[in-house]
């Protein structure tokens, strides 16, 4: 059978550990670009969409549990993805209707691409992926799922099963630069989380580095700064400033064809500049 | 090689014999089963003008491999047209009547795109109707056309149902 619709992860696994050479597809909106292309050629596919547990969502102990099957479209509305509200907000950013529709958040991970909408959300969140393989299932912190440029600690026959965020009480927002507001991949972009009850910030920094980044030490020199109160967060126009220097100095750019890294830099500024105004005040 | 397979579209079964495993479902409705509807501009998800219903979602027919698309309900833009031959859709006729197709090369996806967006929004805002038609290009209209025909066919649905 060249094209395996499984029914569980269990026998997801059992055809990846037996086909060594099968490729997993979710919504195909990175692999068939790739198939089209003539870059990659399929021997034999496992199509995962239809795993129930990869399209489950559901909130277990303050965590919002996200399938890996868990298209874009449906973390745009879902009720319980809304717990998340930057997830929500990046996940409208994504392509167009047409891709929202098809495109998983599982695919966005495995992917790997610094530029993956999904993906500073869940480093600003501190979440963590779910992974089953051939040894069984793990727990990966996102800071480490990730090793490089599209690269990340899936070894052949893994899957994504799912991604656990927390839930957390506080503003948060997702923002993105690129050259029009529909379809487009990222020069830039960068999501915040305020957790007011453990009053901390959370960064995440999307396509201004190998992966996407986190930018501890200006999250940490913030919430020291800030006046927290039991219902929202105050700072400084001064530290709004210096905040948005900090970020910035987290970003680690290179020079492509979408953008310089002195642009991209300028851009990750004025992003914690205003994701900070508007998450605070 | 893939092994033959059965797709469903637009209500009817149709084999697919020595096909190749990579095959998107685009390339399989216009090369192997005679559905030109869905247009190949950029096969890369980009252009919307492959954008057909699996299952009732909007897809780009170019990102969806056909041979992992059996056990679902596919609807092209053939499967849209009501009753006999040449009859079209509130939405076609909304795009014909305002002049919103040009070469018409986009034409067929913007159709997809539209209905997609008035089934589930019978009253859309115009933000709503901009994000709705995102995913598909027109190079020729400037859009303004393609705005009037939706408002044309919101219209024509508040007077078939007041
Ligand atoms: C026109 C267009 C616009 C786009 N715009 C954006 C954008 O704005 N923002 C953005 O972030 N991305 C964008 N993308 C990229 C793409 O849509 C996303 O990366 C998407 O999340 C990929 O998910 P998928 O389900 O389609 O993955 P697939 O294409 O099915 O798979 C991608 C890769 O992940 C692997 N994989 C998938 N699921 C799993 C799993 N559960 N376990 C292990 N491996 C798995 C596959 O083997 C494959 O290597 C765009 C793509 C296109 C074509
Ligand atoms: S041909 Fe599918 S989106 Fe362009
Ligand atoms: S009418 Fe020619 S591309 Fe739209």
């Amino acid at each position: 059978m060249p094209v395996i619709v499984p029914e569980s992860v269990e026998s997801a696994l059992a055809a990846l550990a037996a086909f060594p050479d099968a490729t997993v597809l979710a919504g195909g909106t990175d692999l068939m670009v790739e198939v089209n292309d003539g870059r990659r050629s399929l021997a034999r596919v496992v199509a995962v969409g239809r795993v129930p547990e990869l399209a489950d969502i559901r909130v277990d102990d303050a965590t919002v549990v996200i399938g890996a099957a868990t298209t874009f479209a449906r973390l745009e509305l879902d009720p319980v993805a809304r717990l998340v509200p930057a997830l929500a907000l990046a996940a409208r950013t994504v392509g167009s209707p047409q891709i929202r529709n098809a495109a998983t958040i599982g695919g966005n991970l495995a992917t790997a691409s610094p530029a993956g909408d999904a993906l500073p959300v869940l480093v600003a969140l501190g979440a963590s992926v779910e992974i089953a393989g051939m040894y069984g299932r793990r727990l990966i912190p996102i800071a480490e799922f990730f090793t490089g440029p599209k690269r990340s600690v899936l070894e052949v026959g893994d899957l994504v099963v799912a991604v656990r965020v927390p839930i957390r009480r506080g503003p948060q927002d997702y923002l993105k630069v690129g050259v029009r507001n529909a379809m487009v991949i990222a020069v830039a972009s960068l999501a915040i989380a305020v957790d007011l009850d453990r009053q901390r910030v959370g960064i995440g920094l999307g396509s201004v580095g190998p992966t996407a980044l986190d930018a501890p030490e200006a999250c940490s020199w913030v919430a020291a700064r800030a006046r927290w109160r039991g219902d929202g967060v105050e700072v400084t126009d001064d530290d709004v400033v210096e905040f948005g220097e900090r970020v910035t100095d987290a970003a680690r750019p290179i020079d492509d064809h979408r953008g310089t890294a002195q642009y991209r830099r300028h851009a990750v500024g004025v992003m914690a500049r205003r994701a900070l105004r508007r998450c605070t005040g | 090689m893939s092994e033959m397979y059965v797709l469903r579209v637009n209500g009817d079964e149709h084999g697919v014999a020595d096909a190749w495993l990579g095959e998107s479902l685009l390339y399989v409705l216009r090369e192997r089963l005679g559905f030109p509807g869905a247009k190949a501009g950029c096969e890369q998800g980009e252009c919307g003008s492959c954008s057909v219903f699996v299952d009732t979602t909007l897809v780009c027919a170019c990102l969806v491999l056909a041979a992992a698309a059996v056990d679902s309900e596919i609807t092209t833009l053939e499967g849209l047209q009501p009753g006999e031959r040449g009859a079209v859709t509130d939405v076609q006729r909304a795009f014909v009547e305002t002049g919103a197709v040009q070469c018409g090369f986009c034409t067929p996806g913007l159709i997809m795109a539209v209905h997609a967006l008035l089934d589930a929004d019978p009253e859309p805002t115009d933000l709503a109707v901009r994000e709705a038609i995102s995913g598909n290009l027109c190079r020729c209209t400037g859009y303004g056309r393609i705005l009037e025909a939706v408002e044309v066919a919101v219209d024509a649905r508040r007077g078939a149902v007041g």
